[in-house]
């Protein structure tokens, strides 16, 4: 006879284990390692998300305005505010500064563009690292 | 200050930054890590040259 599925289904962890570690890593990026004491980790996962950040910047990339409409336009724009969003301070940093690059032509352009959403992408992942360190998932 | 790559330098870039995050996050011990990156890099590099190739013979 086969198992319970209700019974395997995990249950979420406490939320005081893991959601300060979550918000530090989404805030500072590699934060969230530095609190779990993994200095090594969220330092290359800091210079990572900067450096792609910063490139993103160097190469004028546009940010993105949340817009619906269509689908395609809702998860294009809304789907990259989101990555943008996830970079943490660095994007709240670049709007603060009055970084405001329109979106323009050229493969330089986009790719800064996408390297703005992909640092914000790879933030994610630290995120999630961040998270599994925190409840015991991994070490 | 604006920098201006070539698609090649930065997909190259893209790849590298992206492989180490991978990388770290993925597995558990140090060797672990650093041969999965290298993997990934390599799997990116392969994907370039290989949809770089695809895009040139179909536009012939």
């Amino acid at each position: 006879m086969p198992a319970n599925p209700a019974k395997e289904k995990e249950s979420i962890p406490p939320l005081k284990l893991w959601a300060h570690v979550v918000a530090l890593a989404w805030f500072i990026p590699g934060g969230g390692h530095f609190l779990l004491k993994r200095p090594i980790r969220g330092a290359l996962l800091t210079a990572c998300v900067l450096v792609m950040f910063v490139l993103g910047l160097m190469m004028r990339g546009a940010l993105f305005q949340p817009q619906t409409g269509d689908l395609l336009t809702t998860v294009i724009y809304v789907g990259g505010f989101i990555g943008n969003l996830a970079s943490g301070i660095f994007y709240f940093l670049t709007v603060w500064l009055g970084y405001n690059q329109p979106d323009v032509a050229g493969h330089v352009h986009d790719y800064g563009t996408k390297f703005l959403v992909g640092a914000g992408l790879l933030n994610i992942l630290a995120m999630v690292d961040a998270y599994e360190i925190a409840v015991g998932k991994k070490d | 200050m604006k920098m201006t790559l070539s698609h090649f330098e930065a997909a190259i870039l893209f790849a590298f930054l992206t492989s180490i995050v991978l990388g770290i996050v993925t597995k558990k011990t140090d060797r672990e890590r650093i041969r999965y990156a290298v993997y990934c890099f390599l799997c990116f590099v392969g994907a370039l040259f290989g949809i770089g190739w695809l895009m040139y013979l179909g536009h012939r």
